[in-house]
C-alpha cells in the first residue's frame, strides 16, 4: 500500500537568476521516514519551505495525499497537516510548555478552555509516542532534546500527519539523538510520515527507509536505504568521490607546544565553565576535545586564546605564560605563534560586511607588508588575498566581494587561509566544519592534517563526533567544564558518546 | 551601523535611493504647501531660485553647507565605529571658545594665515576635548554615548553663556558676545570663485573654511578606508567581538574615534564665527550639529555623499529664506517642516523604498544584486 502521502511535481523555484530548485520531482510514501540530503545550498531548505508555505514555487505542483494542494502560507501548510521542526527552535522560552503548545492555536480569550484541551491532547500524545514532557515546566529550563520534543508536540497538537525535521540532530547528543530516532520510529509506526532533512549520512542510514539527494537545485537520486552505501551518497551529494575519512600517518609528536594547567573559567554570571582543565599540546599532533555543544569548550578556546579572562590556573605557550587576565593583546599572541579560528565566524572571525580581502588581513593588519607609511598598502593586501584564493580554492573567486556573500564553506576557508599563511606554531580551531559543505570539510581536514605533518601543534574543538575522530592523534572528553576522559583516535563512537554524556563520570563516582 | 542589505549596485545604493527619498519628501512638502494655500511647483520653483538662481545664493548656499560638511563628516566618522556621536552640537560650541581665545589672541598680531592655522588646531582640540569625556565613559563605564554626548550639549551652552557674559565679552558691552575680530582673524571670502563664472555677488560669507571643509572630507574618506586607523574602527564598528579577536583595543578605538568626531564637529564652528560673523555669538551653531547627522544619514556616511547632502541642506537654507520672504504665507516655520520631511525619508525612512528597488532590480538583472554569489556556487 504504497500511497503517496506527498507528490511534488515539476517544482521550480528562482531568485532571481539563481534557481534554487528545478524541476524537482519528489513522492513520499506515507508511513515511511524519509531523508533528504544534500549539501548546504543544495535547495533542500528551499523545498521544504515551498513544501511548507514560506516559499511559492514558480511553476509544479504538490499534491498532499493525492490531491492537489495550494499552500500559500505555513497555516495553510498546518491545515493539511504538514508540521515542521525548525532547526532553530522557535519557542517562547519563558512559556511554559503548555503555553508555548497552545500559542497561535488558542482558541478562547481566557485561555482556559484551551489550556484544558492542551493538557488532555498532551496526556494522549504521550501514551501514544512516548513523547513525555512536564506540561508545566518552563522552556528555558529544559534541556535541548526536550525543547525538540515540544517542538515535535507543537506539530502534532495541531493534526500534524506529515513531519518535516530540519537537522535536528544538530544540538544533541548521541543519546538524545537516539532518543529522537525512538520518537520517529514510534511515529513511524503509527501511520505518521517523517520527512527528515540532513547533512549526516551515518542518520540517513540508522533511521530512514528511502533516501533523496539534492545537488545544486535538483533532485539526483532518490534511493532504498537498505539498497544504498554512505559513499554513494556522498558521491551523489557532491558530484565526485569523497574521502569521509581523511588518511593520515602516524603523528610525530615533538616538544610540548602549549601548556594548560588547572584552568578554570566562570561565565559573566558567575557559573563554572572550564573547571580545573589541564592538558598539553605538542609540536606535531592533533588534539581533539569533543563535547555536545555548551560543556566549556567554547570558553577554554576563549581563554586560551587570550580573549577571555579565566579565575585561575596557567597556559603556557613555548614555555612562556599567555596573560589569562581577559585583557591579552591577541595580537601579541598572533606574534608568539598562536593562530586562533574562532568558533563563531560570523561575528569573530569574519566581518561580514568586509570586503574579502579586507578580512583576509583582519587581525594581521598591524603586519608592515600590508602597510605602506601610513596607509594600507591596499595592492599588498588585494595580491595577498588573490593568492590565498587560489591556494585555497575560494570561491567565487572576487576578492572585492563582500563576505557575506560567500557560502559557508568558502567564509571557512577565508578564516583558514588567513590563520594557517601565517605559519603558526599552534593553531587552535573551533568547529572548523560547522554549516560547511562535504567537500570543502575534505579540504579542510587535508589542511589541519597537512600543518601537523609540518610540525605544528593544532588543537580543535568539534562538536561532530565523526570529525574528532577523523582527524585527532589524541581525544579529549568536556563534559560540564571538566575533560572526563582521554581517549585514542580507534576509541568507538559508543565508548566517547558515553563520556560526552558524562555517564562514565557518575559510575566512576559510584 | 551596517546595512543588512547591501545588495544593491553602487550607483543604486548612493545615488538612485536618496534621489528618489528626496522627491518624495519634496512630494510631501507640496501638499503641505498646498495646505496653507499656496502653490507648490512656484514654490519650488523659488526655493530653487533662491538657493542658486543668483551669485549670491550660491555663495549663500554653500556657506550653510560648509558648516554641515564638517558636521556630517563628524557623524559620519563616529557612525564607521559604531558611535552615534550626537553631541557634535555641544562640540562645535564649545570649539568656539578656543576660536574666540585665539581670535582675540592674536587677531592684531598675526595675519589671518597663521591665525587660521591657530584656529583650526584650537577649535579641533576644543571640539575633540569635549567628546573625549563622553567617549571615556563609554569605553571604560559603559556610559552610553547617546546619553551623554546629549547632556554634553546642554554643558556646553551652559559654559558658553557663562563665557559670553563673562571673560569672552567686553566690558562695556551689554552684548553676549565677544568684540568683532580685526582683520586678522577675518577669513577671505571666495565670492570672486563665483565671480569668475560670471555671476553677480552682492555680499555672501562664503569663505575658505569651504576649502578646509572639502581637505577634510578627502582625509575623512583616506582615514576610513586607507588607513590602519580606519580599518580597526569600521571592524570595530561591525562587530566589537571581531576587533576584540583582532587585537583591537575597544577602549583606545572608542576614544580615538570621538575625539577625531569631535574634532571635525569643533571645526565647524571657523565658518559662522571667523568666516562671516567676525565674532563668537550666542547660540552661533544653531543647531547645524544636529543637521548634521540628516546630513551623513543621506550621505551614506560616505564623504562625497555628505558633500552632496550638505549642498542640498545649504540649499534648503538658503532657498527657504527666500521663500519665508516671498510668500509670506510659508513661514520661517514651514521651511522647518519641510526640512524634517528631507530629514525624515532620507534619515529616518532611508530603507523604506529599498525592497522595492530591490525587487525591481532583481527582476532586470538578477546578476548585478549579487544574489548567484549567495547560494549555491562553490564548496
Amino acid at each position: 500500500m504504497a500511497q503517496a502521502a506527498i507528490e511534488l511535481i515539476g517544482i521550480n523555484k528562482s531568485f532571481g537568476a539563481v534557481r534554487a530548485n528545478r524541476d524537482i520531482n519528489l513522492e513520499i510514501v506515507r508511513g515511511t521516514i524519509h531523508g533528504i540530503v544534500g549539501e548546504n545550498g543544495a535547495g533542500k531548505s528551499t523545498l521544504m519551505s515551498i513544501l511548507y508555505g514560506f516559499y511559492q514555487a514558480d511553476s509544479g505542483e504538490i499534491r498532499v495525499g493525492g490531491q492537489p494542494a495550494s499552500i500559500k502560507t505555513p497555516n495553510d501548510a498546518i491545515a493539511l497537516g504538514i508540521g515542521m521542526v525548525h532547526q532553530h527552535f522557535m519557542l517562547v522560552d519563558n512559556f511554559s510548555v503548555l503555553e508555548n503548545v497552545i500559542l497561535g492555536a488558542e482558541s478562547d480569550a481566557l485561555l482556559k478552555k484551551s489550556i484544558a484541551k492542551a493538557r488532555s491532547e498532551l496526556e494522549r500524545l504521550e501514551r501514544e509516542y512516548g513523547l513525555e514532557v512536564d506540561p508545566d515546566a518552563i522552556i528555558e529550563e529544559l534541556p535541548v532534546g526536550l525543547q525538540q520534543r515540544v517542538e515535535i508536540l507543537k506539530a502534532l497538537y495541531r493534526g500534524a500527519e506529515i513531519l518535516i525535521l530540519d537537522e535536528p540532530t544538530g544540538v544533541l547528543t548521541p543519546a538524545e539523538a537516539d532518543h529522537l530516532f525512538r520518537i520517529l520510529k514510534q511515529l513511524k509506526e503509527q501511520g505518521k510520515t517523517v520527512v527528515l532533512i540532513t547533512h549526516k549520512l551515518r542518520e540517513i542510514m540508522a533511521i530512514t527507509d528511502t533516501v533523496s539527494v539534492m545537488r545544486q537545485g535538483t533532485m539526483v537520486a532518490t534511493r532504498e536505504t537498505k539498497k544504498t552505501t554512505v559513499e554513494e551518497l556522498a558521491e551523489l551529494m557532491v558530484g565526485r568521490r569523497v574521502l569521509l575519512r581523511v588518511e593520515k600517518g602516524e603523528a610525530e609528536a615533538g616538544g610540548v607546544k602549549l601548556a594548560v594547567k588547572n584552568l578554570t573559567v566562570k561565565d559573566s554570571r558567575g557559573v563554572t565553565m572550564v573547571d580545573d582543565v589541564s592538558f598539553d599540546l605538542r609540536a606535531g599532533e592533533i588534539v581533539g576535545i569533543a563535547g555536545v555543544a555548551g560543556n566549556g569548550q567554547s570558553e577554554l578556546l576563549e581563554a586560551i586564546s587570550g580573549i577571555r579572562h579565566a579565575v585561575s590556573g596557567s597556559v603556557m605557550l613555548d614555555g612562556k605564560p599567555i596573560d589569562l587576565t581577559g585583557k591579552a593583546d591577541p595580537g601579541e599572541l598572533r606574534d608568539r605563534g598562536l593562530a586562533h579560528v574562532p568558533e563563531d565566524r560570523h561575528h569573530v572571525g569574519l566581518v561580514l560586511a568586509f570586503e574579502e580581502n579586507e578580512n583576509s588581513i583582519l587581525g594581521y593588519h598591524d603586519d608592515p607588508r600590508y602597510l605602506k607609511g601610513p596607509l594600507l598598502d591596499i595592492d599588498a593586501i588585494r595580491n595577498d588575498a588573490k593568492d590565498k584564493i587560489t591556494k585555497y580554492d575560494i570561491r567565487p573567486a572576487d576578492c572585492r566581494l563582500k563576505t557575506a556573500n560567500f557560502s559557508g564553506g568558502n567564509q571557512q576557508k577565508i578564516v583558514l587561509a588567513r590563520e594557517m599563511e601565517q605559519d603558526p606554531g599552534v593553531l587552535i580551531v573551533g568547529q572548523p566544519t560547522r554549516g560547511v559543505d562535504v567537500g570543502a570539510i575534505e579540504f579542510i581536514h587535508k589542511r589541519l592534517i597537512a600543518m601537523r605533518d609540518q610540525g605544528k601543534a593544532v588543537l580543535v574543538v568539534s562538536v561532530e563526533l565523526d570529525e574528532i575522530r577523523s582527524l585527532s592523534d589524541r581525544i579529549l572528553v568536556m563534559f560540564a567544564g571538566r575533560i572526563v576522559g582521554e581517549r585514542g583516535p580507534e576509541a568507538s563512537e559508543g565508548e566517547l558518546g558515553l563520556l560526552m554524556a558524562g555517564v562514565e563520570q557518575r559510575e566512576a563516582a559510584e | 551601523m551596517s546595512t543588512p542589505y547591501a545588495k544593491l549596485p553602487a550607483w543604486a545604493d548612493y545615488g538612485l535611493i536618496p534621489v528618489i527619498n528626496l522627491f518624495v519628501a519634496f512630494v510631501v512638502a507640496g501638499f503641505v504647501v498646498l495646505l496653507v494655500g499656496e502653490n507648490p511647483f512656484r514654490a519650488a520653483v523659488i526655493l530653487v531660485e533662491g538657493a542658486f538662481g543668483r551669485g549670491t545664493g550660491i555663495a549663500f548656499t554653500l556657506f550653510y553647507a560648509t558648516t554641515f560638511i564638517f558636521s556630517g563628516l563628524s557623524v559620519a566618522v563616529a557612525a564607521h565605529c559604531g558611535l552615534f556621536n550626537i553631541g557634535g552640537e555641544g562640540q562645535g560650541y564649545i570649539a568656539g571658545l578656543g576660536i574666540g581665545v585665539v581670535c582675540l589672541a592674536f587677531d592684531s598680531v598675526l595675519p589671518w594665515w597663521l591665525t587660521f592655522p591657530l584656529a583650526i588646531i584650537a577649535s579641533a582640540a576644543m571640539g575633540a576635548l569635549w567628546a573625549l569625556i563622553p567617549a571615556y565613559l563609554q569605553a571604560k563605564r559603559g556610559s552610553h554615548i547617546v546619553i551623554t554626548t546629549i547632556m554634553f550639549n546642554f554643558i556646553a551652552a551652559s559654559v558658553m553663556v557663562y563665557a559670553l557674559v563673562g571673560f569672552l565679552k567686553p566690558a562695556i558691552s551689554m552684548a553676549p558676545q565677544t568684540r568683532t575680530f580685526l582683520d586678522g582673524a577675518q577669513l577671505p571670502k571666495l565670492n570672486w570663485v563665483i565671480e569668475l563664472f560670471g555671476a553677480k555677488i552682492r555680499s555672501a560669507p562664503l569663505n575658505v573654511s569651504f576649502l578646509l571643509a572639502l581637505v577634510m572630507a578627502y582625509l575623512v574618506w583616506l582615514l576610513i578606508w586607507r588607513t590602519r586607523l580606519g580599518y580597526e574602527m569600521r571592524t570595530y564598528g561591525h562587530s566589537p567581538k571581531a576587533a576584540r579577536y583582532a587585537g583591537i583595543s575597544e577602549i583606545r578605538i572608542v576614544i580615538v574615534a570621538m575625539m577625531i568626531s569631535g574634532a571635525l564637529a569643533g571645526m565647524m564652528a571657523l565658518n559662522p564665527t571667523m568666516g562671516d560673523q567676525h565674532n563668537v555669538a550666542l547660540d552661533f551653531v544653531s543647531g547645524a550639529g544636529f543637521v548634521g547627522i540628516a546630513v551623513a544619514l543621506m550621505g551614506r556616511l560616505h564623504p562625497v555623499g555628505i558633500v552632496l547632502a550638505a549642498i542640498l541642506f545649504g540649499m534648503l537654507y538658503q532657498g527657504g529664506a527666500e521663500l519665508a520672504f516671498e510668500m509670506p504665507a510659508i513661514s520661517r516655520d514651514m521651511i522647518v517642516i519641510i526640512q524634517g520631511l528631507v530629514i525624515l525619508f532620507a534619515g529616518a525612512l532611508e530603507h523604506m523604498f529599498r525592497p522595492y528597488i530591490q525587487a525591481l532590480f532583481a527582476s532586470i538583472s538578477p546578476k548585478a544584486v549579487g544574489i548567484e554569489a549567495v547560494k549555491g556556487k562553490g564548496a
